[in-house]
């Protein structure tokens, strides 16, 4: 192992129950704090690859996360190393307050009392969301509930975090203070995105999927500017 | 009928059960559960013979027997239901005991009539499995209508069938979502999980979240239905009539069940 190795897959495929196969033969090494981004058109199994970072699915190759394998006696420990963000909010927040949405994740990890409103503090200041720890989750604006969202997996000191369409659905001011939140935060950042105005900002690495597997993987200055490579992969050049 | 998007309803091309018409199969289903229930208590000969027939339509399906009768549990409540009346019954006492001041007597009548209800429970959720099992659900509501089932029942059917798949969906995504944030801490020596109050807690929220985003998805899937018109009516291409064969199948099946049902009560008088 590469001594700052975050995630290592090899030769990674994964097919759904209903036959459709969604990785194929998928190889990746992401470093300790490298920004990458995960480009390419719908159904190229980028949603799915992500759920691959924390072990929702499981398909066949060799997966590392942080040193450990990924496999069933190992999901917990990855589970807090790596924090998922689903693209839609409303999936990732499913308590009634927004302190009991970024404290499930601590209580799960058995800390105390203390060290969870600590947690959910730091959390919660690090969105910039310190004084809506007492509202409803329900009620909030999308903009507000994506940066809740990013707290509740911030509140268990992930090393990864991993963001399924960070941008999707945001006004240009939340677009903007979302971005400028991820250029803030220290961890390791894998995101799936359409939005490449955000990559080009954020995410010196992108990786194009198509059809399941990779097609192309490098610097984003380099590969944004491959006009052809973006346009074959469904993507719209800026 | 399964309710795993990933794993549609056993359907195949050349299964005879399969293949047959929807109006037929709901006919004859409604029959056999009909003659099943009127067929007289403690009739065993006619109830092993309606099992009989019972486990015959399922081999002819070709669904797979484990398949059906692990879904024939589902007639467990009826049989729950039914326990009481081997004390409520009046008749030749088997054993009777005391709790506090309640006392309880079993009766030889009560039993049999607790078998009997069991068995006929049985016997009819098994052919109902059959009918949704072999038979595309869309097709079944179409041939309910075409009986003159009224529309608000198919409705409510279809309906309740579309919406089961949209709160999958929701509590797949929940628990995802609550999955993902299930991990350890790297200081290995904290007890993880949570209380049991804790997570019933939190099992008792995601349930009542589930039910609000449910409500909501299905007013917004129910506003599209109406922008495209929907009046509760399912429109189709017309069924073709049925063929001879089909009208044999029909008046043959109906036959057997008038002729077990006249058995079963010419046996018990």
């Amino acid at each position: 192992m590469i001594v700052d190795e975050a995630v290592l897959f090899e030769n990674l495929n994964f097919s759904y129950p209903d036959g459709h196969i969604a990785l194929r033969n998928v190889n990746l090494r992401i470093r300790d704090g490298e920004k990458v981004a995960l480009v390419g058109p719908n159904g190229a199994g980028k949603s799915t690859l992500l759920l691959h970072f924390n072990g929702i699915l499981m398909g066949d190759g060799r997966m590392r996360i942080y040193g450990n394998d990924l496999k069933n006696g190992n999901l917990r420990k990855i589970r807090s190393l790596v924090g998922l963000v689903f693209q839609n909010p409303d999936d990732q927040l499913f308590s009634p307050t927004v302190f009991e949405d970024v404290a499930f994740g601590p209580i799960y990890q058995g800390l105390s009392e203390d060290e969870v409103k600590k947690q959910v503090e730091q959390a919660l200041e690090s969105v910039h969301m310190k004084d809506y720890a007492q509202r409803v989750s329900y009620h909030l604006s999308i903009g507000e509930k994506k940066r809740i969202s990013i707290a509740t997996v911030l509140s268990m000191n992930p090393k990864i975090l991993v963001l399924d369409e960070p941008s999707a659905g945001l006004d240009p001011r939340s677009r903007r203070s979302l971005i400028h939140l991820l250029s803030e935060l220290p961890q390791t950042l894998i995101a799936a995105t359409h939005d490449l105005a955000l990559v080009r900002e954020l995410l010196p690495r992108t990786i194009i999927m198509n059809g399941g597997k990779i097609i192309a993987d490098g610097r984003t200055s380099d590969l944004l500017q491959n006009t052809t490579l973006l346009l074959e992969n469904g993507l719209e050049p800026l | 009928m399964s309710i795993d998007p990933f794993r549609p309803a056993r359907h195949s091309g050349s299964k005879p059960i399969h293949n047959l018409d929807a109006r037929l199969k709901f006919i004859i289903a409604l029959g056999f559960i009909l003659t099943t229930s009127l067929a007289p208590q403690g009739a065993w000969a006619v109830y092993i013979l309606l099992f009989s027939l019972a486990f015959s339509i399922a081999l002819l399906s070709d669904v797979g027997i484990r398949h059906i009768y692990a879904r024939a549990a589902l007639a467990l409540p009826f049989i729950l239901a039914a326990f009481p009346l081997l004390f409520t019954v009046t008749g030749v006492p088997i054993f009777s005991f005391s709790i506090g001041s309640l006392s309880l007597t079993a009766s030889w009548q009560g039993l049999e009539r607790f078998i009997s209800i069991s068995f006929k429970s049985w016997i009819s959720v098994q052919i109902a499995v059959l009918l949704a099992t072999t038979t595309r659900l869309p097709d079944l509501l179409f041939a309910m209508r075409n009986l003159a089932i009224p529309q608000l029942i198919v409705a409510i059917i279809g309906l309740m069938w579309r919406y089961i798949f949209l709160m999958v969906e929701e509590a797949n995504r929940l628990l995802r979502a609550r999955l993902s944030r299930s991990g350890v801490t790297t200081q290995n020596s904290k007890k993880y999980g949570g209380s049991l109050t804790w997570r019933a807690k939190v099992a008792g929220n995601m349930a009542g979240n589930l039910l609000i985003r449910s409500l909501e998805r299905s007013d917004r899937v129910y506003s599209a239905m109406l922008a495209r018109g929907y009046d509760g009516e399912i429109r189709r291409f017309k069924n073709p009539p049925l063929t001879l064969q089909d009208w044999l199948i029909l008046i043959g099946s109906i036959a057997v069940l008038v002729i077990l049902l006249t058995l079963g009560l010419l046996l018990n008088s």
